[in-house]
Order: C-alpha cells, then structure tokens, then sequence
C-alpha cells in the first residue's frame, strides 16, 4: 500500500466514489455504464435477493422525523426480521432505503462515507441540497442493476442549517430528486404509510406529534401489507423511527418506540371490538344485523 | 558534453536537510500533549481557515507545520488513505500507525529522491481506548518516524519548546491546564500569545464515534483564563 496521491490531472477531489474508482480501477457506484444492461423481459425481482419495504418520512415544526420497518422479504416468505432502513447520513440527515437490501445498503455505506469526506478533505460540510444531489447521482449509477430487478430507492431527509428548517427529498430510480412539500413514504407499504400521514398530517406538528404520525403510518402499512413488519414484542423488535432537527440525528430507543405503540393499540381504535362482534355472533349462531 | 561535477552524498543529503530545517523553521511551531481525558494539539496560527491540525478519522488527527501546500497535501492523502481503508475492511482498521509508516515511507523516499525535499513536518495522533494507549508519531521531512511520549513539539524551535514543556508537563493534568502549559511553551518567557493567535484541537472521547473536535476561539480564551480583555491580540510579539 502507498499513499494515495495522485497526479494532478487525475485527483479525485473531494469525490469519495471517484477516489475509489482510480484506487481499485474498478467501476463502482456514481459512473453510470454506457448503454446500461437494458433489462427487457428482465424478472421483476431476482430469487433469493432480500427487500426492504416501507419507510416514512415527514416534517415536523423542529426539523423532520424518518421511521421504517424491520422486515426483509425474499419473494414470499421473510428473509430477516431485524433488518435496518434508516440510517444517520451525517450529523445533520438521515437517509432511508426501500428494495434490494444488498445494493441499500452498499449505496448507504458510501453515501456516509462521501459526506464525511467531502467535510474532512474540504473542510466544511455540504449544503443539504449537496447531499441530497450526490445521493441522486449514485442512485442513478445503480439504474443498470435496477433494471435487473434490483430496485434502490432512497428516502433522504435532513435539517438545513442555513434555512432552519427540516426538508425531505424523494427520488426515483433513473436519480431523478424531488424535494417533497411535507411528507413522503416508499416501498411496499408506502402508499398506506402515505395515506395515513395524509390524514394525520398539520404544518405545524411537533415532534412528538410527527413521531406518533410516523408510528402510526407504519402500523397501518403493517396492517395492510405482508411485506412490512409492524411491532413484534416477542422478539423485542421495533421499527427505527429517527428525528433530525437543530441538535442533530437522534435515534429513539426500542423502548421509546415501544411506549408509542400501545399508547397507538389502547387508544381504541385498534381493540378487538370487531372481532367481539364477529364472536359473539358466532356464539348466537347468527348474522349481525 | 558537460559532465556534471561529482558532489559526495553526504553533502548532497546535508544541504537538503539544511534546506528543508530552513523552511521549516519560517513557520510557527505546534504542540500535542497527552491529557487526563485525550490529547490536545495546538499551534501557533493566526489564520482562522487554513488549519495546521484537521481530522483524519474517527481517533485519528493530523497536524503539520511548514509550507502549508504541502503538508496540506499529505493531509488529503492520509484522509483517502483512512477513508478507502475504513470502507474497504472496517471503521476499526483504520490506526494511525499505518499512515504514519506510509508518511515515513513518501517523506524518505522524496527526501533522497527528488530535487526538492518537502518542507514540513507532520505529526499524526491517535486516541487510545485507554490512557495509556495514545499515540503521537512525529514524522520527520526525511521520513524518521519518532513515537513520542506524553507529548511532541513540531517546528523550526522544538528543542527550546520540548525543554521548556518537559519542565512544567503532566500527563494527568485537566484539558485547561493542559492548554496553559503548552501555549507558555510555545509562547516562551517573552511574550503572550492570545486565543485569537492560537488555532487548538482535542481527540477526545466522547458520545460521538468522531473523537475530533475544534476548539473555537470562545472556548479557548475561557481555558487560557482570557476574562474581560477579549480584544484581538495583534500587537503582540511576533514569533
């Protein structure tokens, strides 16, 4: 091993993914392949590649609350239980994934590792906006794997320092970014996620407020998709609900997320009454009126 | 044909380490020192952007003093070495001895091999996982590497500021201490320097698995004792 110093023509910069690439000459993320393996009649999804699926996020007053599921499915049945979807990007954002978990993951790795050094070698950070467009350009670079069936679609979102204000950005899997207004869910459950944000959602929730929107979100695209795992208190497994606001990236504790599950489960909604009703029919041997 | 005049090596080595002490000793000296809770790295600096002492990696610093392009340049390389390394194999392998052998390696090999030798002197940090695992590898511009103990002086007046930082240095002494000490180092008995003359950093640990943190010039006036006269402190002496 050498140090790597490079002739000036051919320095990287502060381009982690750059870097990389003249250090290993392999491609990597960030250069998209000429032409790209177009994938027609490619399977939809390979076998055997792990998924991720819902994730979440939303504004709140003090910055922007990001929470997904646990589970990965392989197909129909589930590969892991305890999988992880939202990450810290850096101090000040947080980044999700929805889809091939493998490839999520890798491309989570180097988004960190690209943020960290941009601020170490230039010796600043970069603006959110910045962030937001470098995640963008390695989403891009994946479109070839994507067409294969190996889908990442990020969810990134953070606390703009110079603004003071949270802000979410989707994308889509030729890189394309799209700053959302309010609110944003992907992934399998996504649109269940969405729908009950959208009801739930005011300008103007707090914190606490957001994070219980976010729970709530996620217990509903539980409900209505297989793909998605809601709370499991056998095994002790919650779901990762993150917030980012001017004090930085903050995870909350299992327990945290917990409490805010049954406080969901007693308020009454979800209790068994429907249930009760089927019983107690079933007892009387007849259909509710 | 001119056939160019024999010069003894010993010469040759001798006027490039003349050269590069010369240009070395232009700048302004730096000071780490090993303290009760991390390791505390000052220099003397009155720029306020360009940093003698950066972050290399999670427990990693670096520190240099000389011709500002050049150490800055082995401040990059040793931030793509820590980053590729870290992402290649993991946030553990990453260890300041393996970049301070490969700085060793570059600095020997340009010292006997190219026209000019490089100008600077580095020092690379790292924070044990306990008090007595903290190392400070003092990198020479020929490539000798020192593993210093308790504390090391980088620059053109080194000697006079070792003697003068052994004599009142403490390896269990507070971070505010740590600070006085070896700012009157480097300030020596005839003059004062102020926070707005001082650029200072920690490897400390911490909540964060980042254990490098700048000290601002807030901070570091309140650790000097600076109270009330808070006025910039231009007129004082020059090194």
């Amino acid at each position: 091993m050498t140090l790597p110093l490079f002739p000036m023509a051919e320095d990287p910069g502060s381009n982690f993914a750059q870097l990389l690439r003249r250090m290993s000459g392999e491609p990597h993320y960030a250069e998209p392949h000429p032409g790209g393996a177009a994938g027609a009649g490619a399977p939809n999804r390979l076998p055997g590649v792990a998924h991720g699926t819902t994730i979440v996020a939303l504004r709140s007053s003090a910055g922007i609350v990001m929470a997904g599921d646990r589970r990965a499915t392989e197909g129909h049945s589930i590969a892991h239980r305890g999988i992880e979807k939202v990450f810290p990007a850096d101090r000040y954002s947080a980044v999700a994934i929805a889809g091939a978990a493998g490839p999520a993951v890798e491309m989570v790795r180097l988004f960190q590792t690209q943020l960290e050094h941009y601020e170490k070698v230039e010796g600043t950070t970069l603006s959110l906006e910045g962030k937001a467009n470098q995640l963008a350009q390695m989403v891009r670079a994946n479109l070839p794997l994507a067409m294969e069936g190996l889908v990442v679609v990020p969810l990134f979102a953070g606390y703009d320092e110079r603004r003071r204000d949270g802000r979410i950005f989707s994308f889509d899997v030729t890189g394309g970014r799209y700053e959302e207004l309010d609110f944003h869910a992907t992934g399998s459950g996504g649109r269940d996620a969405k729908n009950t944000i959208k009801l739930g959602f005011r300008p103007d929730l707090s914190e606490e407020e957001a994070v219980q929107l976010a729970v709530r979100a996620l217990y509903e695209a539980a409900d209505e998709d297989s793909a998605t795992g809601g709370p499991d208190p056998i095994r002790g497994i919650y779901p990762v609900v993150a917030v980012v606001d001017e004090d930085g990236y903050r995870r909350l504790s299992d327990e945290a997320v917990a409490e805010r599950f049954s406080a969901l489960l007693e308020e009454g909604r979800y209790r068994p009454d429907r249930s009760a009703d089927a019983t107690s029919a079933s007892e009387h041997g007849s259909q509710p009126s | 044909m001119s056939m160019p005049f024999y010069v003894a090596p010993e010469q040759v080595m001798k006027d490039r380490a003349e050269y590069a002490q010369k240009g070395i000793a232009r700048g302004r000296a730096l000071v780490a020192a090993v303290y009760d809770r991390g390791i505390l790295i000052v220099a003397e600096n009155p720029s306020r952007t360009l940093h003698k002492i950066s972050e290399i990696y999670d427990r990693v610093a670096f520190a240099g003093v000389g011709k500002y392009n050049e150490f800055d340049q082995l401040r990059v390389a040793g931030v793509r070495h820590a980053d590729t390394k870290g992402f290649s194999y993991s946030r553990e392998d990453v260890d300041a001895r393996s970049l301070a052998n490969l700085y060793a390696q570059y600095l020997g090999q340009v010292f006997t091999h190219e026209m000019k030798p490089l100008e600077v002197e580095i020092l690379v940090a790292e924070l044990g996982r306990d008090a007595t695992s903290h190392q400070l590898y003092h990198i020479a511009y020929d490539g000798t590497v020192v593993d210093e103990v308790g504390f090391a002086c980088l620059g053109g007046d080194a000697d006079t500021i070792t003697a003068r930082l052994s004599a009142s240095y403490r390896e269990d002494c507070s971070l505010a201490e740590a600070v006085q000490h070896c700012v009157e180092a480097l300030a020596g008995p005839d003059r004062t320097l102020g926070s707005g003359e001082l650029e200072a950093a920690v490897l400390e640990e911490g909540p964060d698995r980042r254990a490098f943190r700048r000290l601002g010039n807030g901070e570091l006036a309140e650790l000097l004792g600076e109270g009330g006269e808070t006025e910039p402190a231009g007129a004082t002496g020059e090194g």
